[in-house]
C-alpha cells in the first residue's frame, strides 16, 4: 500500500513537471524583464515579455488618471489597502478602528477627486484602474449594507405588504444579470429623472452596484437571522423590549456575527463584478488594460502578459479576502462550540 | 394580546397600526414607480422617441454573426431578439451539462487520496474562482483568436477535427441522398465543410463551463463531506463494496445537499452568459444592445432583456425544484 502511494506521488510529480516546465520556461527563463521592445519581439513565442508591464504599469493600475497626478491615485490605493488590512486585525474592531477607516476612505476619495487642499480637480471620467475598482466595490458594499439589512428584516416581517414588496425586489434583482442593470444605469437612469437633474456616471454605477449587491446581501443576512433561535426574541419581548429594540440590540448583532464570513465572501463577489463596468465604459482594472494596450500598436501584441498581470492583481485581492473570511468562519465555529459545549 | 375579550376599540387600533404604515409604504412605492415612468415618457417625448413595443415589428437592419434560424437584416426586430435568445440557450445549456460533469470530477478530485490530484484540483479551483469571469472570457477569446495558428496551418488534434483562429471544426453528419460524415477541409485560406464552432462561441462556452465547474466542485465536495463517516462505516460493516456505498449511501444523501445549491449555480451560469456581449457573441444582451443603439429604445430593450432572464431563471428554478422533490428526503417536509 505504502509503495503504491509512493509510485502515485512520483507519477504526479512527473506530470506536474511536464506541465510546469514549459510554463517556467516561458514565464521565467526566457522572459524579458525590462521595457525593451526589440528584445520582446525576438523572444516572442519563446518567452514572456514582462517588459510590457514595466512600460505600461502606471496606465494599467491608474487608467487615464492624469500622469503627473498619479501619485494621488497611488496614495489613495495605499490608503484603501491599509484600511482593508486594518479590517483583518481584530483588535481594531472598535469605534477607533471604524472612525479611522471612515477618515481613510474619505481621504482616498478627496485625493482622487481633488478640488481641496490645493489639489487640482480630476473629473470622474478620468478615474481608472485599481483605485476605481476598489472605490466602486467598497462604496457599493457600504451603501448596500444598510439597505440589505432593511430588506432582510422586511422579508421576515409579519406585515404581508411589506414582506411581499421586499421579496419582489430581492427576487427581481437576483433574477436578472448585473449587466442589464448596468445598461439601465448607463442608458436609462438619465431618462428616469427629470430633464433638469443630471447625475454623473460614477455615482450612478455605484448606486446600481449597491442596489444589486443589496439583494444578495439581504439573503445572506436573512440566513443569519434564521439561525437565531426564536427563544431570543421571546426572551427580549418578555423583558418588555419594543420590536425595534429587539432587532437592534438582540437579533441583528447575533445575526450579523453569524453572517459575517458570508458577507465578506459577498464582498469578493462584488469586487469581481466591478469588472463588468468596463462594458459601460468606465476604465477600472479590466477596462484600463484595454485602453493601455489596445491603443498602442507597438505593445499591442503582448496582451497575454497584460491579462496575466491584471488577473494576478484581482487574484491577490480576492484570494486574500476569502482566506480572511475562512479564518473568521473557523474562529466563529470554534467560539460557538466552546460556548455551547456543556463539558467546559 | 389577541385575547377575544379585548375591547373592539383596541382591536381596531391594532389593525390600524399594522395596516396604515403598510398602505403608506405601498403608496410610496407605487408613487415612485409612477414618477419614474412619468419621467421616462417625458424624456422620450423631449427626444422625439415614441414609447411602446411597436418598434419590434420594424426591420432590424443589422447583421447577426451566427444564428440557428434563417435571419436577414430586413427581418423584424423581434426575430433578431428570438435569434439572440436561442443563441443564449445554445451556449448556456451545453455549458450547464459540461460544468456539471467537470465540476463533479474536480470535486471528487479534491477528495481523492492522491495528494497530487488533490493539490492540482485545489490550485485549479482557487485560481479560477478568484479571477473575474469577464477577464477570463477576454483572455480565453484572446488566446483563441490571436495565439492559435491561422486557418491555413490549422491544428489537427484528432483526425477530422481542425482548430485554428477561425474556430473549431468537427465532422458533420450530412444527409443528401446518402448519409455520410463530412470532414472539414482546407480550401484556399479558409476551412470549408464540417460542423463549425466560432471562436466567440467557444470562448463563452469554455469560460462559462470552467467558471461554473469550480463552484460546482466546491458544492459537490461539501455535499459528499456532509455524509457522516458513520453511515459509510456502517455500510462497509454490512459488506457493501465501495461502488455500492457510493451508489446507495453517499450519492442519495449527498444529492440532497447538492441539488439546491446546484440550482443557484445553474441560474448564475445562465445570467453570466450575458457577458458574451464583451466578445461579440450575439446572445440576447448583445442583440438588445445593438438594437438599443440603433433605435434609441433603451427602456423597451432593457425591459425585454430583464423579462427574458426572469423567465429563464423561473424555468430553471422550476425544473430544478421538480428534481429536488425527487431526491429530497421523503416525508421531511
Amino acid at each position: 500500500m505504502k509503495r503504491r502511494l509512493h509510485l502515485g506521488t512520483a507519477a504526479w510529480i512527473i506530470l506536474a513537471l511536464i506541465i510546469l516546465w514549459p510554463v517556467t520556461n516561458w514565464g521565467l527563463i526566457h522572459a524579458v524583464w525590462h521595457a525593451d521592445l526589440p528584445a520582446c519581439r525576438e523572444a516572442r513565442g519563446l518567452g514572456a515579455c514582462w517588459g510590457v508591464i514595466a512600460e505600461k504599469h502606471r496606465m494599467l493600475l491608474f487608467g487615464r488618471y492624469p500622469f503627473d497626478e498619479q501619485w494621488r491615485a497611488c496614495l489613495a490605493t495605499l490608503l484603501i489597502v491599509t484600511m482593508l488590512l486594518m479590517g483583518c486585525w481584530r483588535r481594531l474592531w472598535n469605534r477607533f478602528g471604524v472612525a479611522s477607516a471612515a477618515v481613510m476612505l474619505a481621504a482616498a476619495v478627496c485625493l482622487m477627486a481633488g478640488g481641496v487642499a490645493g489639489l487640482s480637480p480630476v473629473p470622474t471620467k478620468e478615474w481608472g484602474g485599481l483605485p476605481l475598482t476598489l472605490l466602486i466595490s467598497l462604496g457599493g458594499t457600504l451603501l448596500a449594507f444598510p439597505f440589505a439589512i432593511l430588506l432582510a428584516l422586511g422579508r421576515r416581517s409579519a406585515l404581508p405588504l411589506l414582506r411581499s414588496l421586499c421579496t419582489i425586489y430581492i427576487e427581481l434583482v437576483r433574477g436578472v444579470p448585473l449587466i442589464s442593470l448596468l445598461f439601465l444605469a448607463a442608458f436609462l437612469f438619465p431618462m428616469l429623472l427629470p430633464p433638469s437633474v443630471h447625475i454623473d456616471i460614477l455615482p450612478r454605477v455605484i448606486l446600481t452596484i449597491a442596489g444589486f449587491g443589496a439583494a444578495y446581501l439581504a439573503e445572506v443576512i436573512r440566513a443569519g437571522l434564521q439561525a437565531i433561535p426564536a427563544s431570543q426574541a421571546e426572551a427580549a419581548r418578555a423583558l418588555g423590549m419594543r420590536e425595534w429594540q429587539l432587532n437592534v440590540y438582540i437579533i441583528l448583532p447575533q445575526a450579523l456575527r453569524t453572517a459575517l464570513p458570508a458577507l465578506v465572501n459577498n464582498f469578493v463577489g462584488i469586487f469581481k463584478d466591478t469588472s463588468l463596468i468596463s462594458i459601460v465604459s468606465l476604465h477600472e482594472l479590466t477596462g484600463a488594460l484595454a485602453i493601455s494596450l489596445g491603443g498602442d500598436a507597438d505593445w499591442r501584441s503582448f496582451y497575454l502578459e497584460g491579462y496575466l498581470f491584471v488577473a494576478s492583481v484581482y487574484w491577490v485581492f480576492c484570494f486574500g479576502i476569502s482566506r480572511f473570511a475562512r479564518s473568521m468562519e473557523k474562529r466563529l465555529q470554534g467560539s460557538r462550540q466552546a460556548s455551547s459545549d456543556p463539558q467546559r | 394580546m389577541d385575547s377575544p375579550h379585548a375591547p373592539a376599540g383596541a382591536k381596531l387600533r391594532k389593525a390600524l397600526r399594522q395596516w396604515i404604515p403598510q398602505i403608506l409604504l405601498l403608496a410610496a412605492a407605487l408613487g415612485l414607480l409612477w414618477w419614474l415612468g412619468h419621467n421616462v415618457l417625458e424624456n422620450m417625448r423631449a427626444r422625439g422617441i415614441q414609447a411602446g413595443f411597436g418598434f419590434l415589428k420594424e426591420p432590424a437592419g443589422f447583421e447577426i454573426g451566427e444564428s440557428l434560424l434563417d435571419y436577414t437584416p430586413s427581418q423584424a426586430i423581434w426575430r433578431a431578439f428570438l435569434v439572440g435568445l436561442l443563441n443564449t440557450i445554445r451556449v448556456a445549456l451545453p455549458a450547464i451539462v459540461l460544468a456539471t460533469i467537470l465540476g463533479t470530477l474536480i470535486g471528487l478530485g479534491r477528495l481523492s487520496q492522491q495528494s497530487g490530484l488533490r493539490a492540482a484540483c485545489g490550485v485549479l479551483v482557487e485560481s479560477l474562482r478568484n479571477i473575474p469571469l469577464l477577464l477570463q472570457l477576454l483572455l480565453c477569446y484572446f488566446v483563441l483568436t490571436s495565439l492559435l495558428p491561422e486557418a491555413s496551418t490549422a491544428w489537427h488534434p484528432l483526425p477530422g477535427v481542425m482548430l485554428s483562429q477561425s474556430g473549431l471544426f468537427l465532422p458533420a453528419w450530412r444527409c443528401e441522398g446518402a448519409c455520410h460524415w463530412e470532414l472539414p477541409r482546407l480550401e484556399g485560406f479558409g476551412i470549408e465543410g464540417g460542423f463549425a464552432l466560432t471562436p466567440e462561441y467557444l470562448a463563452v462556452l469554455i469560460t462559462l463551463t470552467l467558471y461554473a465547474a469550480v463552484f460546482i466542485a466546491e458544492i459537490v465536495r461539501g455535499g459528499i463531506q456532509s455524509v457522516s463517516i458513520g453511515k459509510i462505516n456502517a455500510a462497509r460493516a454490512l459488506g457493501m463494496k465501495p461502488t455500492q456505498i457510493l451508489r446507495y449511501i453517499v450519492l442519495p444523501l449527498a444529492l440532497r445537499a447538492i441539488v439546491p445549491a446546484l440550482t443557484n449555480q445553474y441560474l448564475n451560469l445562465t445570467k453570466n452568459s450575458s457577458l458574451a456581449v464583451a466578445v461579440g457573441y450575439p446572445d440576447i444582451v448583445s442583440v438588445a444592445n445593438t438594437s438599443l443603439n440603433q433605435s434609441g429604445r433603451a427602456f423597451e430593450c432593457i425591459v425585454i432583456v430583464m423579462l427574458i432572464y426572469l423567465c429563464l431563471s423561473l424555468l430553471t428554478a422550476l425544473l430544478m425544484n421538480l428534481y429536488n422533490t425527487r431526491v429530497a428526503l421523503k416525508g421531511s417536509q
